[in-house]
């Protein structure tokens, strides 16, 4: 059984549905690791949930970053741990630097809250190899600052390395700017940092990972930390849905 | 000593509520009115007398937290 931490800022909403869907869905030991700790013993992956750490004071992201906790999410990300952050998660790692770029206010000014249709541009990461590259998921969003902005010369770096994961795009799996729901740089929905440990998304795998719920599309990314983690893609596959 | 400091989106940095004002003030008649920039205003109280330390320690603050120097400039004030 593998151990996932899932970090609790003041304000994070979405810390028991990334509990839930490691423990029950997927069977693993999961740690609820409160913002104050500066240790994190014997976890191999940790989480960094959606909701509004802080309130969104000053940034989305801004104050949570100087959380206790940071400094040991920090070193477990250097040393090649995996840390997804999801939503306000994402936000936080823009703001710790543990992925480049910044959040700016959505396009439209609105928060959004409804699904989305997103494509998977990088299958070859510890994020979601268990998808085909190219698969086009139903996902749902829900934030008012997702709009992803990064100057051109690290723009250009990321879309050489593949570091641009996940994108909006149509149902079709066409990238265009009518399926950008945001405004987002080069319609981003997630990335993934040059070392290829810590992804950073905006969209919410967490409340898609059921059939039960009525979409299980984000399930993937779960499973294909928990296949990177064990090394083991074939055995993993095989988990009903 | 007391720091006024603003942070706004950098120039060249779409500002979605500036927009949405600027409009606003050409629809009242304000034709001339353009580049409108939102921004933050912050007050913070210093015990530092020195005025070069004092810049100092407030350039560290908007640095480190109160800009995000991806997207946002800032710019300050002391005032005794």
């Amino acid at each position: 059984m593998l151990k996932i931490g899932v970090v609790i800022f003041p304000g994070s909403n979405c810390d028991h549905d990334c509990q839930h869907i490691f423990k029950n869905v997927l069977g693993q030991y999961v740690e609820m690791i409160w913002h104050k700790e500066t240790l994190l013993a014997g976890l191999d992956a940790i989480v960094l949930p959606g909701g509004f750490s802080y309130g969104d004071y000053l940034r989305t992201g801004a104050i949570a970053r100087f959380s206790p906790v940071m400094g040991a999410v920090k070193g477990f990300a250097k040393k090649g741990g995996l840390v997804l952050g999801i939503c306000n998660g994402f936000q936080i790692l823009l703001e710790a630097g543990l992925l480049p770029g910044a959040m700016l206010r959505n396009k439209s000014l609105h928060f959004i809250c409804k699904d989305v249709s997103m494509k998977v541009e990088n299958a070859a990461t510890s994020f979601t190899s268990a998808y085909e590259s190219g698969q086009v998921l139903k996902i749902p969003i829900a934030h008012a600052d997702g709009n992803y902005y990064t100057d051109p010369v690290t723009l250009a770096s990321m879309q050489a390395n593949a570091q641009i994961v996940l994108r909006y795009c149509t149902p079709e799996g066409k990238v265009t700017p009518d399926a950008n729901p945001n405004g987002s740089l080069d319609n981003i929905a997630g990335i993934i940092n040059a070392e290829g440990n810590v992804l950073g998304m905006m969209p919410h795998p967490e409340r898609c990972a059921e059939a039960v719920l009525g979409n299980d599309d984000g399930k993937q990314i779960f499973l294909s930390m928990l296949e990177s983690l064990k090394g083991n893609k074939k055995q993993l596959k095989m988990i009903p849905a | 000593m007391k720091a006024k400091i603003y942070v706004t989106l950098k120039q060249g940095i779409l500002d979605p509520q500036g927009k949405a004002i600027e409009h606003a003030l050409d629809s009242l008649g304000f034709k001339n009115a353009g580049n409108v920039r939102v921004g933050k205003y912050m007050e913070v109280d210093l015990e530092e007398k020195d005025k070069v330390k004092a810049e100092a320690e407030v350039k560290q603050m908007c640095e480190k937290l109160l800009a995000n120097t991806i997207v946002e400039e800032y710019r300050y004030e002391l005032t005794a």
